[in-house]
């Protein structure tokens, strides 16, 4: 079974909407990536999925259907969610933001020793526990915002373009650690990316959308095999 | 010299109350960006009810501590019921809720305990534990409450973990929501301790100034100066703020202006502070990198 089971989701930002009835579904323990151009709906779609605009349709994670539930509540059934622009807490450290990720976690004595985990996935955070978090380095806070989202011990990882203003030395760095994360902790992934070459090489499934639409699907090799899709969107 | 230490010390005192309320008003301001002019006559009204349980017969501080359930529970609701529905209501619409809200509490506390002076018991003892003709024994309490009662909001803001996901909610509510926080919850119980702190602010003041239901209008006026003084954007700001305006007050009526402008002095305050240094003593001047 799957562990997101999307059907013709709709979401709307008042009267304008951004998904027309998009349907997929996510593999437990893979990486699925959402490709699409500027305003195709990739965002608002995992933005759906969190509950964090109006939507149609229906959700279910892990075989309940999550689609009316507040976004807390979805957070709390292992959701976690790396928001575009990294939603760093700015005025508190580093280790309080981590600390905020496990907020909703019951098994608090295991919070020590998953922050000592995500300071192993990303050391530099570590040198950086007591600084405010809005003094870090871009490429620092969105590996914040992932550890952020590891610290919630989640099934399934919402990933709002990751790469976005890094430079690319830090992006290979932190598509590896995703790569490693994926593989040791089984944290399912869902990567919304612009740089498709980058996704496509770390997902192994993938979804185009074109307006509010799914109009290719299949795996990432397919995808990335496709005429259109290579034309459009991996440029060569 | 003695006058001078008189004054600065009673000036402490009621800057004990201004810093209970101005913390009180930015802890809401942080929260939801708006100004609470409601804050001074909750504050009454809370008072209101601890004489009311006192005149029952009920003891002092067993009336305190209802009072400030009965507080929190009420700014808990007053959340609930009225702020939330209008949360992204422009802020004229906040304003005018704001005004009604002193309005109805006003006339509700005039309707049930009419507008006599009553007076309010001071819970400390006739004399200090040490020689002095320095402060009165009510004033050296006064300070003593509301030094801890600061000290357990910082403690619980900066300790817990509830505290830090308020702060979280307040600075940053779509992040707050996206690691599992109720931002709604926190809201509620913000406007719940800022509501407690006006209410020990309000039996606090009311030995000295009598309860009446216009009793904290001065008194909240001194608490925005107090507020604006130490920066919207920082609690601890407000408070020194406050307990500055206290002892300014004192000084300034003593030495400068005597007793009749005391309030246009706070007014003189907040609007020198706006024009001239904006984000006041302690505030953050926001800076957008864009």
């Amino acid at each position: 079974m799957a562990l997101l089971e999307v059907s013709n989701l709709v979401a709307s930002y008042g009267p304008i909407r951004a998904l027309h009835g998009i349907s997929f579904s996510l593999e437990e323990g893979g990486v699925t990536t959402i490709l699409g151009a500027n305003g195709a709906g990739k965002t608002s779609t995992l933005r759906a999925i969190c509950g964090m605009v109006k939507t149609e349709g229906s959700v279910h994670f892990d075989g309940q259907d999550i689609s009316s539930r507040p976004t807390e509540a979805i957070v709390r059934r292992g959701v976690a969610h790396v928001p575009e622009g990294r939603g760093t807490f700015t005025r508190v450290t580093t280790e309080e933001n981590l600390l905020l990720g496990s907020y909703s976690r019951r098994d608090k004595k295991a919070v020590q020793s998953d922050m000592e985990q995500v300071y192993g996935y990303f050391p530099r955070l570590k040198e950086r526990r007591n600084q405010q978090a809005g003094t870090l380095s871009g490429g620092e806070q969105q590996m914040l915002a992932v550890g952020r989202a590891l610290m919630l011990r989640p099934k399934l990882m919402l990933l709002d373009e990751p790469s976005f203003g890094l430079a690319p030395l830090i992006v290979e760095e932190l598509f590896a650690i995703l790569r490693r994360i994926n593989e040791d902790e089984k944290v399912t992934m869902l990567l919304v990316e612009q740089n498709a070459t980058l996704a496509l090489d770390l997902a192994d499934h993938a979804y185009l959308l074109e307006t509010g639409n799914v109009v290719i699907a299949g795996t990432a090799d397919e995808i990335a095999a496709d005429e259109t899709v290579r034309r459009s969107y991996l440029g060569y | 010299m003695d006058l001078f230490l008189q004054q600065t010390l009673d000036g402490l005192a009621t800057g004990a109350i201004y810093a209970s309320l101005a913390l009180a008003v930015v802890m809401i301001y942080q929260a939801i960006d708006h100004f609470n002019f409601a804050q001074g006559e909750m504050a009454m009204f809370s008072t209101f009810i601890a004489w009311q349980l006192i005149a029952w017969g009920m003891p002092y501080w067993a009336a305190f501590l209802i009072c400030l359930a009965f507080s929190f529970i009420g700014g808990m609701l007053i959340e609930r019921v009225i702020f939330a529905p209008i949360h992204d209501a422009p802020v004229l619409s906040h304003i005018v809720i704001f005004i009604a809200l002193t309005l109805i509490f006003n006339a509700l506390a005039g309707f049930v305990w009419d507008f006599t002076i009553k007076e309010f018991p001071s819970p400390f003892p006739d004399k200090l534990p040490f020689e002095s003709t320095l402060i009165g024994p009510h004033e050296f309490g006064v300070v003593g409450i509301t030094l801890v009662m600061l000290g357990l909001i910082y403690v619980f803001f900066r300790f817990t973990p509830v505290g830090l996901a308020m702060r979280a909610a307040a600075a940053n509510p779509v992040s707050a929501a996206l690691v599992g926080i109720s931002v709604k919850r926190m809201l509620g119980l913000g406007w719940g301790l800022a509501a407690v702190v006006g209410a020990v602010a309000g039996m606090m003041i009311a030995p000295k100034v009598y309860l009446e239901p216009n009793m904290m209008l001065g008194i909240l006026l001194y608490g925005f100066a107090g507020a604006v003084v130490g920066g919207l954007t920082s609690p601890g700001g407000a408070v020194v703020g406050g307990f500055l305006m206290g002892v300014l007050e004192n000084l300034a009526g003593t030495y400068i202006i005597g007793s009749e402008l005391k309030l246009t002095f706070a007014l003189v305050v907040i609007v020198a502070v706006l024009l001239f240094k904006p984000a006041g003593l302690f505030g953050r001047v926001v800076v957008m990198r864009v």
